[in-house]
């Protein structure tokens, strides 16, 4: 190692030198077709019908803002928008706060049933939802009258993140140095306390990426909104699915309503972009 | 750390050190008991009513014949499984969720491996392209489907279209609507959507492989490739597998994509163990059957994931110390 000459910093080690033009050729292939879809589902909502049906390759000329105008006007849009959000925030509200709490013990007390307790968790990592649906489905309609709302699908939604989510914190909350936690103890803090004013605030960063990566998932879920949500209630992803079949011809249409429906969405999940791939690799590690 | 004394004792209480606490032992444990308790409940309580309930629920449905009203009282014992395990739409779901495992893994590794290679290279807009190569992973597949859809509309798709510059025809009915090709182009929207993936994860590994390693390889007179292939991807292996696991257990329960692009057709073509339960549970009542078939789904992931952990992500304990030495 010594023999590294000094000056040279580690990123710009030979395995990461300066790429030529074939380089940038390729990147430039990957960037086409990793957003041609996209872009073109957006271009698409600016054309009409006749457009696409003439040239579907082409440009918007002249661009149009009818179908786009009619998305936000007419219809449920934003009656979807608004379900998917609140659906979204409760989820996450709900996943983070119990996820801190139970996180709380098992990272930081010393109790008999700590790893046990723990256990039961990270096998729950092995059981996808779609295992459960039908039993999920007759449960939240019947046994608890909660099909067609809000905290129908939130609440098993964040069940069902419950376990990744605290997989995720516990290493983070054990890693917080006991020496705080003394220097609590001798300014008089109980252990509630140094939850409240020590460990909540430190532990912010964790509670982001487990609360990202809970809005995401409640954000684009399908199968469960799709058995629990009717009518008024539906979320966005449903009411792309259904605008999508319902007006299949109206091609123009389908993309304005996905690209309003994405859009928003990809900003804020692309800014989050390095928390949900820390999230998703602490997942497995953890 | 080390320098406390309270530090190591890590299998006591850490508040027993503490001979200052005016209450007594007892009272101690008890309020302690009591905020373990208080903490970890309202979360076991949200896992018993919506994770492990239901799931039992489909344990006990699944040796029932029933349709969804009325009580439990037509026992079956095991048949639900015997007609779920011999039915050809069934068993052609779970080979296509098989393939899809597989193919998977195999198209998107060497994709993503070439792509995070590709990107990790010092070059303008490295930052922008991470952030384009992410897009279809952060779009809902209901999202991505829609618009796939609609590119791959038999006739009047922009897919064709383009094919059509280039001389080549689509299929008559589409390539959607083509027994022979709906598969292959559920794998390739699946590539497109979550290849992203793969690289982030990939480019994250990369960061760290310590670049002495490579340097020193190339001062030994390796070439680029030669480093990369010798040097850098065998100490990606860590990243590669976990990377793999998550990507075998999301095909395993693959749902969204397939009702939104093919709804399992055409001719059950397309259908998987998760478009299987649904349909048989939602739209054709059988909620025996369905249930049947997702304890069959649980089963095979379940086994899955436990030989994954077994037979090779436990490689890799000793892998990490290899490069925590080397560092």
């Amino acid at each position: 190692m010594s023999a590294v000459p000094v000056t040279r910093g580690s990123r710009e080690g030979s395995g990461r030198r300066e790429g030529g033009v074939l380089v940038y050729l390729a990147a430039l292939l990957v960037v086409i077709i990793t957003l041609g879809p996209v872009l073109y589902a957006v271009l698409g909502g600016f054309r009409s019908n006749a457009q696409l049906a003439a040239d579907p390759a082409g440009l918007p000329d002249p661009w149009l803002l009818d179908s786009y105008r009619r998305v936000v006007t007419e219809g449920a849009f934003w009656t979807y928008a608004l379900n998917s959000v609140a659906v979204a925030v409760i989820t996450t509200v709900v996943t983070v706060v119990l996820g801190l709490m139970a996180a709380y013990p098992l990272a930081r007390y010393q109790f008999r049933w700590r790893e046990p307790l723990f256990m039961v968790f990270v096998v729950g990592l092995l059981f996808p939802a779609t295992v459960a649906i039908i039993p999920l489905f007759i449960l939240v309609t019947r046994d608890l009258s909660l099909g067609n709302t809000w905290w129908g699908v939130a609440l098993p939604q964040a069940a069902f993140a419950l376990p990744m989510t605290i997989v995720i914190l516990r290493p983070f909350l054990m890693a917080i140095p006991r020496e705080l936690e003394e220097a609590a103890t001798v300014d008089g803090a109980s252990r509630l306390q140094f939850f409240w004013r020590i460990l909540l605030p430190l532990s912010a960063p964790g509670a982001i990426t487990v609360g990202v990566l809970a809005f995401v998932g409640s954000w684009n879920a399908y199968l469960l909104p799709l058995l629990l949500l009717r009518g008024d209630m539906k979320t966005l992803p449903l009411g792309v699915a259904d605008f999508s079949s319902q007006y299949s011809s109206d091609t123009a249409g389908v993309f304005a309503f996905t690209t309003l429906a994405m859009i928003p969405a990809l900003i804020f999940f692309l800014a989050m972009q390095k928390r949900i791939v820390s999230g998703l690799q602490g997942a497995v590690k953890g | 750390m080390t320098v406390l004394p309270v530090a190591p004792r890590a299998t006591t209480d850490p508040s027993a050190g503490r001979a200052s606490r005016p209450a007594g032992a007892r009272g101690r444990d008890w309020r302690m008991a009591l905020e373990i308790v208080g903490f970890t409940a309202p979360a076991l309580l949200l896992f018993a009513v919506f994770v492990v309930w239901p799931i039992l629920r489909a344990v006990q449905f699944s040796v029932y014949r029933w349709k969804g009203f009325g009580p439990l009282v037509d026992f079956v014992g095991l048949q639900n499984y015997v007609s779920v395990l011999t039915d050809d739409v069934f068993t052609g779901a779970v080979g296509h969720n098989l393939l899809i495992v597989v193919l998977s893994i195999l198209v998107q590794l060497p994709l993503g491996l070439a792509i995070a290679l590709l990107l990790n290279r010092r070059m303008r807009g490295q930052g922008v392209l991470r952030t384009i190569i992410f897009v279809p992973y952060v779009l809902s597949e209901v999202i991505a489907g829609v618009v796939w859809f609609q590119l791959l509309q038999p006739g009047r798709g922009v897919v064709e279209t383009l094919l059509g510059t280039v001389g080549l025809e689509g299929p008559f009915q589409g390539f959607l609507g083509t027994p022979e090709l709906a598969m292959p182009t559920l794998i390739v929207v699946l590539t497109w959507k979550y290849v992203g993936l793969a690289v982030l994860l990939f480019l994250a590994g990369l960061q760290g492989v310590p670049a002495e390693l490579s340097e020193a390889a190339q001062i030994d007179g390796a070439t680029w490739w030669q480093t990369q292939w010798r040097v850098t991807i065998p100490l990606l292996g860590p990243t590669i597998r976990m990377w793999a696991f998550l990507s075998m257990i999301g095909s395993l329960q693959l749902f969204d994509m397939v009702w939104i692009l093919t709804g399992g057709g055409p001719a059950n073509a397309t259908t998987t163990m998760a478009t299987f339960l649904v349909n048989e549970g939602t739209k054709r009542q059988n909620y025996g059957i369905a249930a049947a078939a997702s304890v069959v789904l649980f089963v095979i992931a379940l086994v899955m994931a436990l030989l994954y952990q077994r037979f090779v992500l436990r490689r890799d304990t000793d892998d990490a110390d290899v490069v925590r030495g080397v560092r």
